[in-house]
């Protein structure tokens, strides 16, 4: 009778620990969605604020056709991004893109004069660094996930509930690696 | 991170029960001494009903309380799109689902504090004076050392942990005054315990005497250890903890002691509001902060933005076998693996300076004038003449 007992206070309490186990992936797999979430809505955020810089830009930046057009491409390549890694690339692109257009701006005065584009740069700048800092937070969320995910015991209830490891939001374009310092001050 | 935050807390916890454990025994032997034998669990009871009044007190006007002390107003993007953005950066860079409400103090001292109970409906706070003394990027260090204090819980953990200290400041106070005049019934009583009753009396007059002291102390330990805490994840959140180190030393360099802070409210700032640094004043075991000199040579001695780093960072400096952060923390720090690429932005300066005054100039109902020459006029309310003199050209404008 006493084995009995202890026998099914036992299931009771291996069953409560997978139960935990299993809810704690799901609480990861959903936080690794939201805070790709976050990413997304910065992403796109510049995605939008861009023809409002080309606008304001065009009439003091005739000169800089190239650095203007790379801007521009960079943009219809998001759009037409297919799968992940690609969006992935054409976003480093942009960014890429982004920072030679500002470095080119310092040599504009009376651009840099102009409230409106002051205020665009600060928006961009900050918009730049909510991806970066979004993304930070989102790679670590992957990783929390991954190692739950492969490491004993709790790749055990991952295997038989399909759990899989999720991807990084790595740096894919080396001109991202490469971008020119800026500094706006 | 939910167990990261719970192993972070479970230490400070344990200090904040003992003091509980502090108020109930405070309350027991006070009891005991002035109503006799038997007196020990309406005592108890005392004690917990001014606790508990004093925490549904604090709990629910807590913020509103210290908002409406500190004279700051409520800020929206259009005010100040700088601090704005820092702001909104570090909420994601903090993984906090919601942005806290951002109020700007017009005080000449630069700080800066948060509050709020959960991190939904948190606040943070800078004086004017900040926002014109720091760049971007210091500003960046600033908000995340906050924001921390927001992700971390540490405002629930300090308000809780302040008002169980103040009861038993409050209860200390209150027996050793009854005791000074009479102790009320307890003579009589006592003196028919014999022995039992003087050992009660003693135990009772030593409480009183060093509950105070004790539960003070307990306080300060673990708001010096948030704010280590704080100052390390703020550095995992920017990456950068050059950007807090060099904030710390603007605002300890600066002259201005803060207006509105008291006692009370100091531990939620980024430096103590009170004090201004004075080397050698026990500055220690009786301060809410550590040295400030301290936090920015282990800052600036970590390197790279982890836990990792800123845990030996600290050994080094302190000199001390144990780090800070807790094991479970470290085991869990994910930022080598996951370090970004980061452009360092910063915008100019005086725009945030600038875009502060117009700020308060307009909160203030002042009138704004720009001159062909690019100056500004900036006219008071009570301004009372009908034309004003731009004091670089000389051109006079109309009101």
């Amino acid at each position: 009778m006493l084995f009995v007992l202890i026998l099914a206070g036992l299931m009771v309490v291996v069953v409560a620990w997978l139960v935990s186990m299993y809810n704690g992936l799901v609480g990861l797999r959903n936080q690794v969605k939201e805070s790709w979430a976050q990413v997304d809505v910065q992403l796109k955020r510049r995605f939008d604020l861009i023809p409002n810089l080309m606008e304001t830009v065009k009439g003091y930046m005739s000169h800089e056709r190239e650095t203007l057009e790379a801007v521009t491409k960079a943009r219809a390549a998001i759009s037409g991004a297919g799968g992940m890694p690609e969006r992935m690339a054409a976003e480093g692109g942009m960014t890429a893109a982004l920072g030679r257009l500002f470095a080119v701006s310092e040599s504009y005065p009376d651009l840099k004069a102009s409230t409106n584009f002051l205020s665009l740069q600060e928006e961009l700048a900050s918009t730049e660094n909510k991806i970066s800092f979004a993304r930070q937070f989102y790679n670590e969320t992957v990783m929390r996930m991954n190692n739950k995910v492969q490491m004993f015991p709790s790749n055990i209830i991952a295997g038989m509930f399909n759990f899989t490891a999720e991807t990084f939001f790595e740096v894919e374009d080396e001109a991202e690696r490469a971008a020119p310092k800026v500094d706006f001050s | 991170m939910w167990e990261q935050i719970a192993a972070n807390r479970r230490k400070s916890v344990v200090l904040v029960f003992f003091t509980a454990l502090l108020l109930v025994a405070l309350g027991w032997f006070g009891g005991e001494y002035f109503w006799g034998r038997g007196g020990g669990p309406t005592g108890v009871i005392i004690a917990l009903v001014v606790w508990l009044v004093m925490t549904l007190t604090a709990w629910f006007q807590g913020d509103n309380v210290m908002l409406t002390i500190s004279g700051a107003k409520k800020i929206d993007k259009k005010d100040l799109p700088i601090l704005h953005n820092i702001v909104e950066e570090m909420t994601l860079a903090a993984g906090l689902s919601k942005i806290p409400a951002i109020y700007v103090i017009d005080d000449p001292a630069p700080n800066a504090f948060a509050t709020g109970r959960r991190p939904e409906n948190a606040s943070v706070a800078v004086t004017s004076g900040l926002l014109k003394r720091l760049s971007r990027d210091e500003l960046q260090g600033v908000i995340a050392h906050e924001m921390a204090h927001i992700r971390n819980r540490d405002i629930q953990l300090m308000l809780f942990a302040g008002v169980l200290a103040g009861a038993i400041v409050i209860l200390a106070e209150v027996g050793l005054r009854g005791m000074w005049f009479g102790g009320g019934r307890s003579r009589s009583r006592r003196d028919s315990g014999g022995d039992g009753g003087s050992i009660i009396a003693i135990v009772a007059i030593v409480l009183m005497i060093l509950a105070p002291i004790l539960a003070q102390l307990i306080y300060l330990a673990v708001s010096r250890k948030r704010e280590y805490l704080a100052d390390a994840s703020a550095a995992t959140f920017t990456r950068y903890p050059e950007g807090l180190a060099s904030a710390l030393e603007k605002i300890s360099r600066a002259p201005d002691k803060l207006g509105s802070a008291t006692s009370a409210t100091a531990p939620m700032y980024i430096i103590n509001p009170l004090k201004r640094t004075k080397k050698h004043m026990a500055a220690n075991a009786t301060s809410t902060h550590p040295p400030i000199d301290e936090r920015i040579r282990i800052l600036r001695a970590m390197g790279a933005g982890s836990f990792a780093d800123y845990d030996r960072s600290y050994r080094e400096v302190k000199g001390a076998k144990k780090g800070v952060i807790p094991g479970s923390a470290l085991k869990e720090d994910g930022s080598e693996a996951a370090a970004p690429v980061r452009e360092k932005v910063s915008a100019s300066q005086r725009e945030i300076a600038r875009q502060v005054d117009d700020l308060f100039y307009k909160k203030d109902g002042y009138h704004r004038i720009e001159c062909s020459c690019g100056t500004v006029l900036k006219i008071p309310p009570d301004f009372k003449a009908d034309e004003a003199k731009c004091p670089r050209c000389g051109t006079r404008h109309k009101i």
